[in-house]
């Protein structure tokens, strides 16, 4: 294997600066997706900075207003936390349906959300065309096994989805990370911190080089506290979505519906939320069936599916009506 | 405890506690004084030849001690006994993806694999063709273990003259792969001109021969062991160019060599089960019973070589029908060869014919099980033999009633539990027996300890723990006072352990040994039951250390062991019950009852673990295992456990499994007992897929079944 140097970093300022100056450096966490990379060739660092040391960035911080969680804090302990269970049940479930309970205790909600693309061309052995992998080497998934692919906002040069199930339901509460970098910090909603691949497909989210992610922000909300995540997948365990929703709805006593909130997973580059059908929900009653699909599936019209992945808008849809009532339910 | 108490006792594995505590040294856990570590560097295209290597980088890295390329490699003298008739770094061809064409050695195995990413192979790439299925009625047929083809009555005539109902239907399943937990590994150590192989082998046997004649020495000069195997399913039966690899690399470097496959090169190294795409034509009269079936199918071989699925063999002998055709041809594409995985033939074969049979029921209006029952074979009707033993309509019966067949809605589509649609299917299993000579030695010493020897292996059926049952029983003594050695060539020989042949095969080889050590204790002990007397003190008593017998048995017949006069399988009725999320489409099995009639049951326990084992296998193959090709690239898509999805824990409900309990059957083994490794792998998949359509009113002919199939309204 490659040689590569091994250290810990004493303060997330000696992180961003070591990772500023030099190119061949890359933060390691829980190492879940690190070490993946390292034995499939995927990432060739020539230092390792192991950040899972950094004092400041392990709490988990429920606040009247709002969830604030620490960079570091696992995907075990965030799941199993009385708070995000009663006011963030999409949250919680988005994390219980990940990976599996080891790796879970492992992974870190910073590299969660720094995870790669599941697509099987860039996650090969060896090094195929894979804009992601090799910028400019092309991509084998246009006119290859597409099934598990993009089916909104890809381009020509990456049909890769983003893998995910917490951003998911991070992107549908309207959460936000907050990154700190040499010149100080700054804080980008969930939604907004995935980037479409576009040219660049390289470039997963738009975290600069030399920052680092040290929170996860959460508001807190009645919408919140009715959420759910639906993950839909071939195996009951263990597997990434083939398509998934995270949704939060609010009804008043009649169940009109007077708040909802809609991310897809597994159909883009990033969480896909679903602004328009949100809208278009207020006023509909939630047990009015064909009014929800209604007001949800125009939502689809903008999707491209590819060769094989069709299948994905008749399933988001439906897995959005069946998330949106057992939202409701899980009041 | 009685003899046949001992034999039939359900005792616990007793290599368990070896296993979950890591101390079983599997192959690549050993580590000979001196060992280096080869890496393989496979091609990336399907087809083509080699323009150049570059191997200056990969040479002048740290630790490098060769880099061997067809350039440079020795040459073998004959490559004999292989799955496949060449072999790889002997020539400039690239035959398929995946396939190597440079070993790297070097003082580790991280030393050796970086170095193997520097070796830059340059190649002409030619045209390759990837899809079998596109050219499935260009295939031709293929010798085997049986006839590819096979005919009785005139199904022509009886489609036109005696059918009533017709069904004529396409099915489909999938490339998939073994995927064993222990990734194969071959270590190779010459000493003096003789060659020692620590292989993960199911046959000992198998690249010792291989070895022997390719490096053109006596056999005896090869010895091969291997204690433990961590699976196999197959992709460890035949002997494949890694085996090979391994030695030769050894005779560069004159020191002893370990190549370990990578995950991903276990996709490309050691064959897979073809995808199949069959045909099944069931002609029946109204009342269900059948006059024709015809089962033809065409499944992917390689450029270079031969394999067939023959997807027809458990068609032949399933069900009483006077006219009976059937066919396999083999398609040859740019891929490795694919080789038997567990259930081949039978597996992906009989989910088409049984499928089919639901779809004749449907068609009949008529109950599955009551079609099945009305059709049921006494003889075996293509070879127009009697079965050595058939417990089938058992199986049929117990098994209804423990599923609770009796109340299933007959149409389709009529029980719901929320926003699950609930149904019921089931299937016939049906697996040929395979049978191989054997030998055993069986000695006790002057402290009543029994050893056996026989070159067998152990995979993780419980090798360890039913052979001395099997002695124990013979003798008369605690099977704790018995042990087992092998995984060895200087044992006496065996088969290989594939086939589910192991227990009946090596087992009455090892029966025979200790009846023949029985004699002889019998003599020391003036005719009285030595057991009585006391195995060691008998010896004692003769002042002899030890006492030593040889057995062997041999099975009469073809290379599946069947002579002319008698068909040997094993059969077992599956009953599922799946629920499909109505709005979601996703199938999930909820209940699956199977019953077995397998001959004589050694151990309950290990042959509940068997039996299970191959239930999850079907409801693999039935829902989830597909390896599919990239026609650009020439190669599987996924290489990795993530991407190619095997059931976990939570994809498998509680398994009621059971067996004919009193059955023996002393023509199919002295021992009695038949194959069960593979059966239950066999009609899981038909009963799921019969189980959706009942559910769903959706008929399923492609495996795995997808929810995409499933999405409507
Ligand atoms: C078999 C398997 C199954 C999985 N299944 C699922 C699943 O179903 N759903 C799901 O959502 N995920 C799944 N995962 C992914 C898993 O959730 C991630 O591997 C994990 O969350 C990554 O966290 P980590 O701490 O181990 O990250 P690391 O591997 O340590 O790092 C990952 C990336 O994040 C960067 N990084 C880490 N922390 C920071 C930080 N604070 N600031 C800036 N950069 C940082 C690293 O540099 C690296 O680029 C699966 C993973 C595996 C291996």
């Amino acid at each position: 294997m490659r040689p590569f140097r091994y250290e810990t970093v004493a303060d997330p300022a000696a992180a961003t600066a070591a990772l500023a100056q030099d190119p061949g450096a890359l933060l390691i966490a829980g190492g879940t997706e690190v070490v993946n990379w390292l034995k499939e060739g995927i990432v060739r660092p020539t230092r390792l900075l192991d950040v899972s040391g950094l004092p400041g960035l392990g709490a988990i911080d429920a606040r009247p207003d709002e969830l604030a969680i620490g960079a570091l804090v696992t995907m075990a302990d965030l799941a199993d936390c009385e708070t995000v269970r009663r006011d963030y049940p999409a949250v919680a479930e988005a994390l219980n349906r990940s990976a599996s309970q080891q790796l879970r205790n492992m992974a870190t909600i910073g590299g969660n959300l720094l995870q790669r693309t599941r697509c099987p061309y860039f996650r090969a052995e060896t090094d195929l065309p894979c804009n992601k992998r090799r910028p400019g080497s092309g991509c084998a998934a246009i006119g290859g096994a597409d099934r598990t692919l993009a089916i909104f906002g890809w381009s020509e040069h990456c049909v890769a989805t983003h893998p995910s199930d917490l951003a998911v339901a991070l992107a549908a509460l309207d959460a936000s990370v907050t990154l700190r970098g040499l010149g100080g910090e700054r804080t980008v909603p969930v939604a907004e911190f995935y980037r479409l691949p576009g040219d660049a497909p390289e470039r997963d989210t738009v975290l600069d080089r030399g920052e680092l992610i040290t929170a996860v922000t959460v508001p807190a909300s009645a919408t919140a506290r009715n959420s759910w995540y639906l993950k839909v997948r071939e195996r009951v365990s263990y597997e990434f979505a083939l398509v998934s929703v995270a949704a939060g709805v609010q009804v008043d006593e009649d169940g009109t519906i007077t708040d909802a909130r809609i991310a897809l997973g597994g159909v883009a580059h990033g969480p896909w939320r679903l602004h328009e059908a949100e809208a278009a929900l207020n006023g509909v009653s939630i047990d009015d069936t064909p009014a929800i699909a209604s007001a949800v599936n125009p939502a689809f019209n903008q999707a491209q599916p590819r060769l094989q992945n069709g299948f994905k808008v008749p399933l988001a849809q439906r897995a959005v009506l069946r998330t949106l009532t057992t939202a409701v339910g899980a009041r | 405890m009685t003899r046949e108490a001992a034999t039939t006792a359900a005792r616990s594995r007793v290599d368990g506690p070896a296993k979950v505590t890591g101390t079983a040294r599997y192959t690549a856990d050993i580590h000979p004084d001196g060992l280096v570590y080869a890496a393989l560097v496979p091609a990336t295209v399907p087809s083509g030849r080699i323009t150049a290597i570059d191997t200056e980088a990969a040479r002048s890295a740290s630790g490098v001690l060769a880099v061997i390329t067809h350039e440079n490699a020795p040459r073998v003298e004959t490559v004999e006994g292989l799955a496949q008739t060449w072999l790889p770094v002997q020539d400039d061809l690239i035959r398929h993806e995946g396939q190597p064409v440079a070993i790297v050695v070097a003082e580790t195995t991280e030393q050796a694999q970086y170095a193997a990413e520097l070796v830059r192979v340059t190649c002409e790439r030619s045209p390759a063709r990837l899809d079998f299925r596109a050219h499935r009625d260009e295939g031709h047929p293929v010798p085997t273990f049986t006839e590819p083809d096979s005919t009785v009555g005139d199904v022509d005539a009886a489609l036109k003259d005696d059918a009533e109902v017709i069904v004529d239907q396409r099915y489909r399943t999938a490339d998939r792969h073994h995927n064993p937990m222990e990734p194969s590994a071959t270590i190779a150590e010459w000493r003096d001109g003789d060659l020692l192989l620590y292989d993960a082998t199911q046959h000992v046997w198998g690249p010792r021969a291989v070895a022997a004649a390719a490096f053109g020495l006596e056999p005896e000069r090869v010895r091969v062991r291997c204690d433990f195997l961590g699976g196999g399913f197959g992709a460890k039966g035949y002997s494949w160019p890694h085996e090979l690899l391994a030695p030769l690399a050894a005779k560069v470097v004159g020191r002893p060599v370990r190549l370990l496959l990578t995950r991903a090169q276990m996709y490309t190294s050691h064959g897979r089960q073809t995808g199949t795409e069959q045909r099944v034509t069931l002609g029946a009269k109204k009342d269900g019973t059948l006059v024709a079936i015809r089962h033809a199918s065409a499944t992917p071989t390689s450029v270079a070589d031969d394999y067939i699925e023959v997807c027809a063999a458990g068609t032949r002998s399933a069900y009483a029908c006077p006219a009976i055709e059937t066919r396999s041809r083999a398609v040859p594409v740019n891929l490795p060869i694919p080789t038997p995985m567990r259930a081949p033939h039978e597996g992906p074969g009989m989910a088409a014919l049984e499928i089919a049979m639901d779809e004749l029921a449907v068609e009949l209006d008529t109950d599955p099980l009551e079609l099945r029952l009305r059709n049921y074979a006494e003889a075996d009707p293509t070879k127009g033999v009697p079965f050595s033993s058939k417990r089938l309509r058992d199986c049929y019966l117990r098994g209804a009633e423990r599923f609770g067949w009796a109340g299933r809605p007959a149409k389709p589509r009529q029980m719901r539990d929320g926003n699950d649609l609930v149904g019921w299917g089931m299937a016939t299993a049906i697996m040929s027996t395979f049978r191989f000579p054997a030998t055993a030695r069986v000695s006790v010493d002057r402290d009543g300890n029994v050893l056996i020897e026989a070159g067998s292996q152990e995979i993780g059926g419980g090798t360890y723990t039913t052979m001395p049952q099997i002695a124990a029983g013979v003798l008369g003594i605690d099977p704790a006072r018995v042990r087992l050695a092998l995984g060895d060539t200087a044992l006496p020989q065996t088969g290989g352990t594939f086939g589910s042949s192991t227990t009946l095969s090596v087992g009455s080889a090892v029966a025979d040994a200790a009846r023949k050590l029985e004699v002889k204790l019998r003599g020391l002990a003036d005719g009285a039951d030595p057991a009585r007397a006391g195995l060691g003190r008998l010896l004692s008593h003769h002042c002899l250390d030890r006492l030593e017998a040889e057995g062997s048995w041999a099975p009469g017949g073809n290379a599946v062991g069947e002579g002319p006069d008698l068909s040997i399988a094993t059969f077992g009725a599956v009953f599922a019950e799946v629920r499909v999320d109505a709005d979601l489409g996703l199938p999930r099995l909820s209940r699956l009852t199977g019953v077995y009639s397998a001959g004589r049951i050694i151990n309950p326990k290990t042959a509940r673990s068997q039996i299970t084992g191959g239930m999850i296998w079907g409801l693999g193959q039935a829902l989830l295992e597909e390896s599919d090709v990239d026609v650009n690239l020439g190669r599987f898509v996924s290489k990795n456990l993530a991407g190619y999805l095997v059931p976990v824990n939570a994809d498998v409900p509680h398994l009621d499994a059971s067996f004919i309990e009193d059955e023996v059957d002393q023509r199919a083994s002295p021992v009695g007992a038949k194959g069960i490794g593979e059966l239950g792998a066999v009609g899981v998949a038909p009963a799921i897929a019969n189980a959706v359509h009942h559910a769903t009113g959706i008929r399923v002919r492609t495996l795995p079944i997808r929810p995409e199939t499933l999405l409507v309204d």
